[in-house]
């Protein structure tokens, strides 16, 4: 008996049961499919996370500053306020692996012009925030040194806010345009950004001198956050020790004190979201994974109910001289077809799927190759897995018990 | 020329069934040569379905030695019964067991499959000829639901032929047939028969028997007797003489 006439044979029989076979293969089909579709929109997630994070720049550092607890009590608001331009100052002077820092403030409020107004945020900060956050000048200039020293009423503004205030193509430069009340001039126009990974306008910003926030719109003496860039990804841990140490001092925080601040990398928060979303990419890979093993648990039904069902067929496969080992292949090959076959179905509708999730949802997905050889390879063994008992069964029946069997 | 088939010896099968053992043959001896058609019969649980399962290799005996085609059944192996059922034995049932929705020609295909000697151009080269030598060649396409009980057992006669057997073993073959039928069948296995093909035939109607060769009649496990068919009919004429409404009742 060679290999090539058992498989004709195995086919012959599903052929036999066309509607049966396709139903049997459902399971599989829809099991393998929602595995695709359900890794490539973690993946797809995941990885879109991963590239607009780095696109802010792996090297990136903010400081906030952050809740002091004493004996487990939250001393109120004040540490809200912990930091000062007198950190700015420190961390200049005291952390080499650090090339650029900015102080961050930020207000919101609507930006008028003429009739038309716009809700949006200031921010204010120095000379060397447009690097540290990839940001690019579309026209203009950057305000200087001295309108900074000046609490200058100059401002860079995003591409939403020129689109609402002046019009899509607009060139506002020159303009003046007030943010709670205060009149301010447009210098700059910041080159698009887009959406960030929280799916936050990027564009929808002003931003001003820091000392012009901090004064004339805010009217405080602290600063909100500070933004600075490692010399590489490669330093920022460096760099966090550092400003860590820089920012203890300045703070006379001791020992074992808690500190008033806390600092983030960039790096950090990627790997931080990429571990989130493994675990949800895991989750919903197990809870298709068990659809795929009820899938197969089908086929072992199916496998199974048609081995009884064709007791007079094995009979008589015996009775012409069919081998155990025969009726065995020609079962398990049945079994590893109908998943194998399921299998293929599957994948081509998850990939499918996923388009269609992808471009109805508008979510990122990505179909990774090593899910497909996964799932193909699993179906295999689904397949051989669930067909063995049965085929088993078969093959250990007496021919003459088989054929007399009603 | 005519050499020895079938030669059993002092032949035993028990079945255990829980406390009881069941003596469904109890010392055979039989000896059938090639070119014969041989009748085995007997009533209901003599031991004949037993007898020819025997013959085919399809279950051991107990106890006693049965060598068919020079070859001692004894000694083989379920894989080997396998091979030899393959290659020397024809069966026909009485539920003529033919697989659904398949074929006349890959239902008659189905032995050769399991011997990978046989190419799949010979493979329904031969096919084709044994539907001929039934009479089927018109119908090798049609599903088996798509024929008769007579055109089936036809089919399933072709199946038997495919793999050229030394000796064709039938149990109740006509059992399921009406009598025009069954002459047909019976018909057809004399021809096989005239053109040498060994035929052992389990039935229990004596009219059916008189078209086979010989007699071998079984009673509680054992042979009771045995003789040749002195007055041996032709299915053919006895076919010929049939009224044409035979089954039509005229008396009501
Ligand atoms: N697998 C089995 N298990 C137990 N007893 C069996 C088995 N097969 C046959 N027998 C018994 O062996 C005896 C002979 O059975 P067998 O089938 O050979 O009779 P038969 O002559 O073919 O009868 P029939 O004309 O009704 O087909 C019977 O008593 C039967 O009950
Ligand atoms: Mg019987």
């Amino acid at each position: 008996m060679n290999i090539s006439n058992l498989f004709k044979i195995a086919i012959n029989a599903l052929r036999r049961n066309k509607f049966r076979a396709f139903l049997t293969m459902l399971g599989i089909i829809i099991g393998v499919a929602s595995v695709i579709a359900m890794l490539a929109i973690g993946e797809g997630s995941k990885r879109s996370i991963q590239e607009q994070m780095s696109s802010m720049g792996t090297n990136l550092i903010q400081v906030m500053p952050a809740s002091m607890e004493r004996g487990g009590v939250q001393l109120g608001n004040t540490n809200s306020e912990s930091l000062t331009l007198k950190d700015i100052t420190a961390i200049q002077n005291s952390c080499p692996d650090v090339v650029a820092v900015s102080p961050e403030l930020r207000a919101s409020g609507q930006a008028v012009y003429g009739n038309k107004n716009w809700p949006t945020s200031m921010y204010g900060i120095n000379d060397e925030y447009l690097n540290i956050k990839k940001y690019d000048l579309a026209s203009g200039r950057m305000f200087t040194e001295s309108e900074i020293k000046s609490m200058g009423k100059v401002c860079l503004v995003g591409h939403t806010v020129v689109k609402n205030l002046f019009g899509e193509d607009a060139d506002p430069i020159g303009q003046t345009i007030r943010f709670k009340k205060v009149p301010i001039k447009i210098i700059g126009v910041l080159a698009p950004k887009g959406d960030n990974s929280f799916g936050r306008d990027q564009d929808d910003i002003i931003m001003a001198p820091y000392t012009t926030v901090q004064k004339r719109i805010l009217a405080i003496d602290y600063i909100q956050g500070i933004s600075m860039s490692a010399a590489s990804e490669q330093k920022a841990n460096a760099a966090i020790d550092e400003v860590e140490k820089a920012l203890r001092k300045s703070h006379k925080i001791t020992g074992k004190e808690q500190d008033d601040f806390r600092v983030f990398s960039q790096s950090e928060l990627v790997s931080t979201f990429s571990s989130i979303s493994n675990v949800l990419t895991a989750l919903l890979g197990a809870i298709a994974g068990i659809s795929l093993l009820v899938g197969g648990i089908g086929i072992m039904n199916i496998m199974y109910v048609s081995v009884t069902e064709r007791t007079r067929e094995i009979g008589l496969r015996m009775s012409i001289g069919g081998r155990g080992i025969d009726i065995l292949m020609q079962f398990l090959i049945e079994s590893v077809l109908l998943s194998v076959i399921g299998g293929i179905l599957g994948i081509i509708l998850g990939y499918l799927a996923s388009n269609l999730v992808g471009s109805i949802m508008g979510w990122p997905v990505y179909v990774m190759s090593s899910s497909v050889i996964l799932s193909f390879l699993v179906c295999s063994a689904i397949g051989i897995f669930f067909g063995w008992y049965p085929a088993r069964k078969a093959a250990g029946l007496n021919p003459i018990d088989a054929l007399r069997y009603e | 020329m005519n050499h020895t088939i079938i030669q059993v010896k002092d032949l035993h099968k028990d079945f255990h069934v829980g406390e009881v053992t069941v003596r469904a043959l109890r010392g055979i001896d039989m000896e059938i040569n090639s070119g014969e058609f041989v009748a085995i019969m007997g009533a209901s649980g003599s031991g004949k379905s037993t007898m020819l399962n025997i013959l085919g290799c399809l279950e051991k005996p107990t106890i006693g030695e049965y060598q068919l085609d020079g070859i001692n059944m004894g000694e083989l192996n379920r894989n080997e019964l396998a091979g030899l059922r393959n290659k020397k034995l024809g069966f026909v049932f009485q539920a003529y067991n033919l697989l659904p929705r398949t074929s006349a020609l890959e239902n008659v295909e189905l032995p050769l499959y399991y011997n990978s000697k046989v190419s799949s151009r010979e493979r329904r080269e031969r096919a084709t000829e044994a539907l001929r030598a039934v009479g089927l060649l018109d119908r090798m396409h049609h599903m088996p639901n798509q024929l008769s009980g007579g055109q089936q057992q036809r089919v399933a006669i072709a199946r038997s032929l495919v793999n050229d057997p030394v000796v064709i073993l039938a149990d109740e073959a006509t059992g399921n047939l009406d009598t025009r039928t069954s002459y047909e069948i019976m018909a057809l296995f004399q021809e096989l028969n005239d053109k040498g093909k060994t035929i052992v035939f389990v039935t229990h109607e004596p009219d059916i028997a008189r078209f086979t060769t010989r007699n071998i009649v079984f009673r509680d496990g054992l042979i009771k007797g045995e003789h040749p068919v002195t007055d041996r009919l032709s299915a053919l004429e006895m076919l010929n003489q049939l009224p044409p409404d035979e089954d039509v009742d005229v008396s009501l």
